[in-house]
């Protein structure tokens, strides 16, 4: 197996430039909401106390973030060493995701100057859903950034750090399963507490296992559209024969999350509900017939040795499991007497920000850091490639 | 407490019934913040064969705190001490007098040794060697020493017990002082007011019965469950002192609206009790001073009742954020406005485009591969 390097060349790219412009964005409204309160900058209310930074920055964001849980999973756990060249791409972007989710809480929190207190033990409540999430993303920050840390190493040529970390990489990797398995689920738990201000369509018990379900198909996805992207942009090879065998997993987990999803709904008789044509319903019926799009294509073993299908299937997916992700978090969430929400300028061009400045850091990063296992070229590797293809 | 205890116990309870005797304990336990799982525990302890002695002294007071506990009705009085304490001793409701009345003390006394609950009422003057209060030819500090000595459990109630109150009042001519101080190595439960809640009394010796310990004490001895917050963080007028709505004398506008008593002298900022949220005994609701339009005089505070002047006002000890006025008309939020809807609709435009754009790259390039392999 060859082994990640930095891939080198020149860093300002118009991509990053335009990155940088909406980085400057963030700043502006940051510093706004930092010196005139949460309330100059959002739409924020007492009926929707949380909007598009949690629903989108972390709910949404922690799930994109997922690849690099789930690569973790299949390497580490599972001992799926072909997939290796995946792990440290979709850990880089899980590092700057679960970060990102973790300035967004920090701007979302009216006080954010009692944060600390998350930290100290006697202030903690340990029969809270919302501390159980909070201290896992707030562990997983940190076990995210070790896991990435050999990547410094190599660098850096930190050779005591690096035999340092390679004694505790076990443990590491052990937290890095074992904390989005937590935290995952209980985002779900957390608008399970929401009872019945959330419309019934997402509102079940089952929450915690659908969250957990999305997270893991929405990394598999995350892995195969950042995978394509950046093996397309930075020339790094086909990596098509890697990405069906991931897509065949995410057939059958979202297969499986399918059957729950439906049968639960049809269990608690909401299914006349789900095609009643109300615009909650049709919210439902979109959000899963973009999974579904996903999974017929993923389904099929020609479409999936086929770059083009892939692509498609993983976007549908990403878009179906955020859209399941947003309706349970707003649109499907009415606390009732006439609140209404709808993120503001600013509120949205925070969010823009952070997804500007996930992007602008990646780009950089793989340039300095050894993330991308280069292939060789294309053509050469076909043959070698063909027989499992 | 099932319905056979009730039946062994029945002649005690007399009229109460065992509805009522329930409600009783689970009100005990609602003063004292304790779970309805102990309801059942006070019960039991309270309808135990074994009453629990209790003797009651008086020194230096006017009997405001008895008079109190007099008109608590749940139950009445004379059931709780004949029948569920045993009141040995008690010297404004013995019914002997003289001398029989001092044999009945000691008989107590010497039977309960180490067990009885010692109640004291009133301050304990030691000037001149106490000769201010004499009791049966003996001064009342050497009563309360002798006596003291052999008590399980002491409580000091009132005021004047705990610190000397309104007896101890500058400049207090017979150097009255609260019993802590005659029995300064025991443990002394003070439970002040002028008079206290006779609940607070009542709670911390079921208290005791129940589990065998005294409820949690702050750095004077005061019941934490009664004394632990100030009178004014929970007060009925308090919205008024937030928003700076006060009465500015008696029988004016503000006075007359019920606003906050702050600037005629209340001593609620500066008094620990549970007046605000326990009211008074069983005067029934709106009846505590306050409520009755009379701003608190602090008598449950040393250094506050009777030592700072009725009409001064007090300093307030957390000031905290105003409540600020609830708005008549609230503003439930805004829904999507042009230039939102239109940043949004934007950014998911391009995105959607770069994202077909770069599949449509895709296909062209696998198209080519499927070419070259065929």
């Amino acid at each position: 197996m060859s082994k990640a390097k930095p891939l080198g060349g020149r860093i300002i790219t118009p991509t990053l430039f335009i990155c940088v412009i909406f980085t400057g964005f963030f700043l502006y409204f940051a510093v706004q909401r930092f010196v005139f309160g949460i309330g100059s900058v959002t739409n924020l209310n007492d009926g929707f106390p949380w909007g598009i930074w949690i629903a989108y920055d972390v709910v949404v964001g922690s799930a994109f973030a997922c690849g690099g849980y789930v690569m973790a999973l299949m390497v580490y756990v599972l001992n799926k060493g072909e997939f290796h060249p995946l792990v440290r791409p979709a850990l880089l972007a899980s590092m700057f995701g679960y970060t990102l989710a973790g300035v967004s809480v920090f701007l979302d929190i009216g006080r954010y100057w009692n944060a600390y207190n998350l930290y100290l033990p006697w202030q903690m409540n340990f029969h809270s859903v919302m501390f159980e999430v909070a201290m896992c993303i707030g562990t997983y920050i940190f076990v995210l950034w070790l896991e990435f840390s050999p990547a410094f190493v190599e660098k850096w040529h930190l050779t005591k750090a690096g035999s340092f970390l390679n004694r505790i990489v076990f443990a590491l990797i052990a937290l890095g399963v074992l904390l989005p398995t937590m935290h995952q689920s209980s985002l779900g738990t957390m608008m399970l507490m929401a009872g019945f201000k959330l419309d019934p369509l997402w509102h079940t018990s089952s929450l915690p296992l659908l969250f957990l379900l999305t997270a893991i198909f929405m990394g598999f996805a995350m892995v195969i559209f950042e995978g394509t992207l950046s093996s397309r942009i930075y020339d790094l090879g086909d990596e098509t024969a890697m990405f069906s065998k991931i897509a065949r997993i995410v057939s059958w987990v979202l297969g499986f999350y399918m059957v729950i999803r439906f049968q639960n709904i049809f269990m608690r008789g909401e299914l006349g509900h789900a095609f009643s044509g109300s615009f909650l319903g049709n919210m439902f019926l979109l959000e899963n017939v973009l999974l579904l799009v996903g999974l017929v294509i993923l389904g099929a073993e020609k479409k999936r040795s086929n770059p083009q299908a892939l692509f498609v299937a993983a976007v549908a997916i990403l878009l179906g499991g955020s859209l399941f992700r947003f309706n349970t978090y707003i649109i499907g969430f009415d606390p009732g007497t006439g609140w209404k929400y709808f993120p503001s300028v600013g509120e949205q061009m925070i969010t823009y920000g952070l997804i500007a400045i996930e992007i602008g850091a990646y780009t950089v990063f793989v340039k300095f850091f050894s993330v991308f296992t280069t292939h060789t070229p294309v053509k050469s590797n076909q043959k070698e490639r063909i027989p499992h293809v | 407490m099932s319905k056979e205890d009730s039946n062994t116990v029945k002649s005690r309870l007399g009229n109460v019934s065992r509805r009522d005797f329930m409600k009783f304990c689970s009100a005990v336990a609602a003063t004292m913040a304790l779970p309805g799982t102990v309801v059942p525990d006070i019960a039991h302890a309270l309808t135990s064969p074994t009453r629990p002695p209790v003797i009651w002294l008086h020194g230096a007071e006017c009997t405001g705190c008895s008079m109190s506990l007099l008109r608590s009705e749940h139950p009445t009085l004379e059931k709780l001490i004949f029948d569920l304490i045993s009141l040995d001793f008690h010297e404004t409701l013995s019914a002997g007098a003289g001398h029989q009345a001092e044999e009945a003390l000691h008989r107590a006394v010497e039977d309960n040794y180490g067990k009885f609950i010692l109640v004291i009422e009133g301050a304990i003057p030691l000037k001149n060697s106490g000769v201010f209060c004499r009791i049966a030819g003996k001064n009342f500090v050497d009563t309360v020493k002798d006596i003291g000595r052999k008590a399980g459990a002491i409580i000091a109630i009132g005021s004047c017990a705990s610190w000397g109150g309104v007896a101890a009042m500058e400049p207090n001519p017979t150097g009255c002082v609260g019993v802590q101080e005659v029995l300064s190595d025991k443990q002394v439960v003070s439970i002040p007011g002028c008079p206290p809640n006779p609940y607070n009394l009542l709670s911390t010796i079921i208290h005791y019965l129940t589990f065998k310990k005294l409820p949690g004490l702050d750095q004077q001895n005061r019941p934490k469950f009664a004394y632990g917050r100030l009178i004014h963080e929970h007060c009925e007028r308090r919205p008024h002192f937030d928003n700076g709505r006060f009465a500015r004398s008696f029988g004016d506008e503000g006075h007359a609206k019920g606003y906050c008593l702050y600037y005629l002298g209340c001593k609620g900022p500066v008094t620990y009790a549970n007046c605000s949220t326990n009211q008074f005994g069983d005067a029934g609701s709106g009846c505590w001073p306050v409520a009755i339009g009379h701003p608190c005089f602090g008598c449950a505070e040393k250094g506050v009742g009777f030592n700072v002047p009725q009409f001064t006002t007090s300093p307030v000890l957390h000031t905290t954020p105003g409540a600020g006025s609830a708005p008549i008309t609230l503003e439930r939020g805004e829904g999507a406005s042009p230039g939102s809807a239109a940043l949004m609709a934007g950014v998911a435009g391009a995105a959607l485009g770069a994202g077909a754009v770069f599949t449509a790259k895709l296909g062209g390039k696998e198209v080519d591969h499927e070419d070259k392999k065929a």
